[in-house]
């Protein structure tokens, strides 16, 4: 639920269409891959911590290394596309002098590159202003390791990873009605953070993303499904073929309902792409200067008054196993399961060590993960239970559109379904709507059990449940397949 | 092993200009000569280039192509009276495309030396081989010819690195100072986004191209609070991201005009909620380009047409492309929509794209029809029916982009703008001819279906117009359309005098997402009739 400053102030909507990662990558090299042959153990990242800390002149240094090996394979219209490896590996050094500080960030590690990167943070921060919201560098944490990394990822050959794009492409070839577009990505990362004071920290992990479109010839329709997990042998590959595929079929030739307030049921897909941004605003800071969705009437914030439907939580959990996130944030602070939304009830904002200091409580920590419960429902009684709705498979194109209400806009895509009298009626025209995750689910009906996404539009490791919710707000019909 | 070292030296001599510099350093102060080094492509690149490319060859690649580029970043962050950060990034590498029987693999590495260069050719040959179990057709590129060992640098006459710290700090903490003296101001970020490219590029048909590239961006937000907490109102997206160095920046006046941007958040807290209906818009190219952008320009990208970017970025209604070139109507006969790499300081403007290919410029609607896609090499063949058919050459008109040495260059969009009508009509000449309607200033949210027809566009300000006048400030204006349907219903153009060129550091697109920095240009524009809703609601 929390971002860095940096990231914060990257993913602004004023920064427009970062519908990745984007300008988080352009400062935060972890996500890409890199590394040489073998992954860096937590020795070799100590001592090249230590011989960063060594070299520095300033007052104090923070220090942050990453990186690793991705490996992709991408195939689109039932061809084999692009598909590529890369390794690489950064480090990022920030000095500081009293309240000054500043980051440079290198990818190169022998002992005359680092000397140069530690010289010119130096330099950098011996020059900005002093920084008021500076805070004293910690010291020693306890950090409770996740074992994240799996072989089954880290040892995927050239010829694997082909033969998993033949598991949907074989299938589609093979139809005269068919057409498949897919992705597999593979990273083998460690990262490791530590500091002057004793801090250090190390976390390694692997990640498998399959996810795969597949459209008809007759261009009327389109299917979608993904898989993630950092252990491969925990995703079902063919399956991810075999839905998409079921999925195209079933929603050929959509028909135009109105637009409106519906009965929606959204995949667990579609709950997580609008419900994730909930995390984006929950910062006490915003909320204390009076700019978040958060803010009480009057000033101060909402934090013990009931905000959603009181089936619902949300919270953090590196350690569940459907995540195995790291269990530390980019300030070295260690994370444990912490709840923000308990029972409908918000519990606690985000807060900054710079914040809690101020309004002396204790700092959250910035999550890695987001997890919400669910309930027992399937789909199947879900849509059983609806006399008259919508099926939703997934939200594409969600932007703000006022940051009051956390009021977004989006289209839904890949898999749109009338369903009348219990039962999935007919395939539908894509809506736009324009409405708020918290509007949502103060509007719960049903709640199923919580799954890990393959990725949502802000990316991040995400478990959360399908939904049924009434009066979801319709506003316009695309004629987009 | 020497070579890298080599490169380092060099490549840190610039980098550390930026502490070298010393005192507080005037517009068009010179430059040192190390941060011109724009020559002849470094000797010791060249070699790596050439021994990637040779190891590709060796290994079986019957084409292949090789970047090492050096990617620089700086960014200065600010709000109100302090500084958040200052952020120094520096990524270095190769990265290897080779083509063998008709199947691309690529590689891409940090490691320099004579060994991982070579290393990082045969994994990309490799990983070729082993995709030809999954191959169903052959990759064909279009032909270029070799350009030779040229070199090109982009439009910018201060490089960023040369000025200090402290002056570009300066420079946003007395911006955000005169933003706060609106009424109920309360918050100014400003953020400094620049970055250098220094990109060097070899392939197996002889072209060896090195070209330098400096992006600068002044990002600011400015927020009102009303005194009761019951409102807050921002403006951003004040001005253009360009590709022009620390003179561009100085020019822009962001300390005077500050005042005036956050007396427009503040004057937002009392503006008038909009009514649902259709109204007139006239829009300004400071919001227009993002709705060319996301309505004309993506939907044009060849690739997404032919289902190439299904899984993620989507499709487009511009497709198949045998039914729309020549034949569909876009828009009105004075629409013209042109795509080039070639306007000085826009974003896309290149001297060579990442395969090879000098640019050209072509329009991509045509008197309102469909005349045209963005290519590649591999794309250009797709149209070769239909350059025979108009007696134009089968080429790529220069769209390949990696956005990184470790990303594989793919289509990107170049510059795509709305040319201007053949007229004299300005901003306030429009609104003059207006009866009634929305004037929209700046962009804001956006959202678009991945086909590209029913798109959502906010904006930062919005103008009430009655008999010709501005008469009041609206808010919680979007307005909905179907691509078509808003194109064809654009009535009046601005002419030359009205042109300007905006754009986004952060287009998205491709697996593993790429980021690309465009510009588009426009001319303030009128549209008959648009839906606009009410985006106000409570919480």
């Amino acid at each position: 639920m929390r971002r860095s400053d940096i990231t914060e102030v990257l993913s602004e909507p004023w920064l427009s269409e970062p519908w990745l990662s984007g300008p988080n990558r352009l400062l935060d090299e972890q996500g890409k891959p890199a590394a040489s042959s073998a992954i860096i153990s937590r020795e070799e990242a100590q001592a090249l911590v230590q011989r960063v800390v060594a070299m520095s002149k300033a007052d104090g240094i923070d220090v942050q290394v990453g990186g690793g090996y991705t490996t992709n394979v991408r195939f689109a219209d039932n061809q084999m596309s692009t598909a590529g490896a890369v390794t690489d590996f950064s480090v990022a050094v920030q000095s500081w002098f009293g309240k000054k500080h500043a980051v440079v960030q290198t990818n190169e590690i022998s002992d005359a590159a680092l000397r140069s990167a530690i010289d010119k943070s130096e330099r950098l921060a011996k020059l900005v202003p002093d920084d008021p919201e500076a805070m004293p560098m910690l010291g020693q944490q306890q950090h409770r390791s996740v074992d994240a990394f799996f072989p089954s990822v880290a040892g995927m050959t050239a010829d694997d990873r082909a033969r998993i794009a033949l598991t949907a492409l074989e299938p589609a070839r093979g139809a005269a009605d068919l057409r498949a577009a897919g992705f597999l990505i593979n990273g083998a990362n460690a990262t490791a953070l530590g500091n002057n004071k004793g801090l250090f920290a190390y976390h390694r992990s692997t990640n498998t993303n399959f996810t795969l479109t597949v459209r008809t010839t007759d261009g009327t329709g389109s299917g979608w499904a993904g898989a993630e997990h950092n252990d491969a042998s925990k995703v079902d590959f063919a399956d991810v073929s075999r839905r998409a595929i079921e999925k195209a079929r079933l929603s050929r030739n959509p028909v135009a309902v109105e637009p409106g307030r519906y009965t929606v049921i959204f995949e667990p897909q579609a709950v997580g792409d609008i419900c994730q941004l909930i995390g984006f605003y929950a910062d006490a800071r915003a909320t204390d200067e009076g700019r978040s969705p958060f803010v009480k009437q009057g000033g101060g914030t909402k934090i013990g008054e009931k905000i959603m439907d009181e089936r619902l939580s949300i919270y953090a959990d590196p350690f569940d196993p459907q995540i195995l996130a790291q269990p530390f944030d980019g300030d070295g602070l260690p994370l444990g399961r912490q709840v923000f939304i308990e029972n409908g009830v918000l519990k606690t904002l985000y807060y900054s060590r710079f914040w809690a200091q101020k309004k002396g409580v204790q700092p959250t920590g910035g999550p890695t993960s987001f997890l919400m419960n669910g309930g027992t429902a399937s789909i199947d009684e879900m849509i059983r239970s609806t006399e008259r709705g919508i099926l939703v498979t997934r939200l594409w194109y969600l932007r703000e559109v006022d940051p009051r209400t956390i009021l977004y806009t989006g289209l839904t895509r890949d898999g749109t379904f009338l369903i009348e009298n219990g039962k999935v009626s007919k395939a539908v025209k894509n809506f736009r709507f324009n409405d708020s995750p918290l509007f949502m689910l103060n509007n719960l009906e049903m709640a199923g059990r919580p799954v890990r996404l393959a990725g949502t539009e802000a990316g991040g490791a995400v478990v959360v449940p399908p939904l049924k919710v009434r009066d979801f707000n319709f506003t316009s019909l695309s004629d987009a397949v | 092993m020497s070579s890298r070292r080599e490169f380092l030296r060099q490549g840190g001599a610039v980098a550390g200009a930026i502490a070298l510099s010393g005192p507080l350093r005037a517009a068009g102060a010179s430059v040192p000569e190390v941060a011109q080094r724009t020559g002849a492509m470094d000797a010791a690149i060249r070699d790596l280039l050439m021994e990637s490319l040779n190891a590709a060859t060796m290994a079986g690649a019957g084409w292949a192509d090789a970047r090492i580029g050096r990617y620089l970043q700086n960014f200065v962050f600010t709000r109100e009276q302090q500084i958040i950060n200052v952020v120094d990034t520096d990524s270095i590498g190769i990265g290897v495309r080779a083509l063998v029987n008709g199947t691309w693999g690529f590689a891409a590495s940090r490691d320099l030396t004579k060994n991982g260069v070579a290393a990082a050719a045969r994994e990309a040959v490799a990983i070729a081989k082993a995709n030809a179990v999954a191959k169903d057709r052959s990759v064909q590129l279009a032909p270029a010819p070799s350009v030779g060992e040229v070199s090109w640098k982009s439009a910018f006459e201060v490089d960023p690195w040369t000025i200090p710290v402290e002056e570009k700090a300066d420079l946003l903490l007395k911006a955000n100072a005169e933003g706060m003296k609106a009424a109920n101001v309360k918050y100014v970020f400003s953020g400094l986004f620049l970055r250098k490219m220094e990109r060097n590029y070899a392939n197996t048909d002889g072209s060896v191209i090195a070209q330098t590239i400096v992006q600068s961006a002044v990002q600011q937000q400015f927020t009102a609070v009303s005194p009761d907490f019951s409102d807050f109102q921002n403006r951003g997206n004040t001005l253009p991201p360009v590709a022009r160095g620390w003179e561009w920046v100085l020019q822009q006046d962001i300390v005077n005009k500050s005042r005036q941007w956050g007396e427009e958040a503040s004057e937002k807290l009392k503006a008038r909620p909009v009514e649902v209906g259709r109204y007139n818009l006239v829009l300004h190219p400071s919001h227009l380009w993002l709705t060319i952008h996301e309505s004309i320009a993506h939907p044009t990208e060849l690739d997404r047409a032919m289902g190439y970017e299904a899984n993620y970025a989507g499709t487009s209604f511009v497709a198949p492309p045998d039914q729309y070139l020549g034949k569909f109507r876009y828009g009105p006969e004075f629409m013209n929509i042109q795509g080039d790499r070639s306007q000085p300081g826009a974003l896309g403007t290149v001297g060579y794209d990442d395969e090879g290919v000098a640019p050209d410029e072509f329009l991509i609607i045509r008197n309102g029809l469909v005349n045209d896609y963005q290519t590649t090499r591999e794309q250009a063949m797709w149209l070769d029916w239909w350059y025979k058919q108009q007696s134009r050459p089968m080429r790529s008109h220069g769209c390949s982009y990696a956005d990184s040495w470790s990303s594989v260059q793919f289509q990107r969009m170049p510059n795509v703008s709305l040319l201007p009508g053949d007229n004299d009509r300005t901003w306030d000449d429009m609104i003059a001819a207006t009866d009634s309607g929305i004037a929209i200033i700046g962009d804001g949210s956006f959202s678009i279906d991945q086909q590209r027809y029913n798109a959502q566009f906010g904006g930062q300000l919005f103008y009430e117009i009655k008999g010709g006048k501005v008469v009041g400030m609206l808010k919680d204006v979007a307005y909905q359309m179907r691509t078509p349907d808003f194109w064809n219903s654009m009535d009046m153009i601005g002419g030359r005098r009205g042109y300007e060129v905006w754009g986004s550091f952060f287009d998205g697109k491709g697996q593993p997402g790429q980021v690309n920095a465009v510009s588009h240009g426009s001319v303030p524009a009128r549209f008959r009739n648009v839906n606009v809703i009410n985006t106000g609601r409570k919480a």
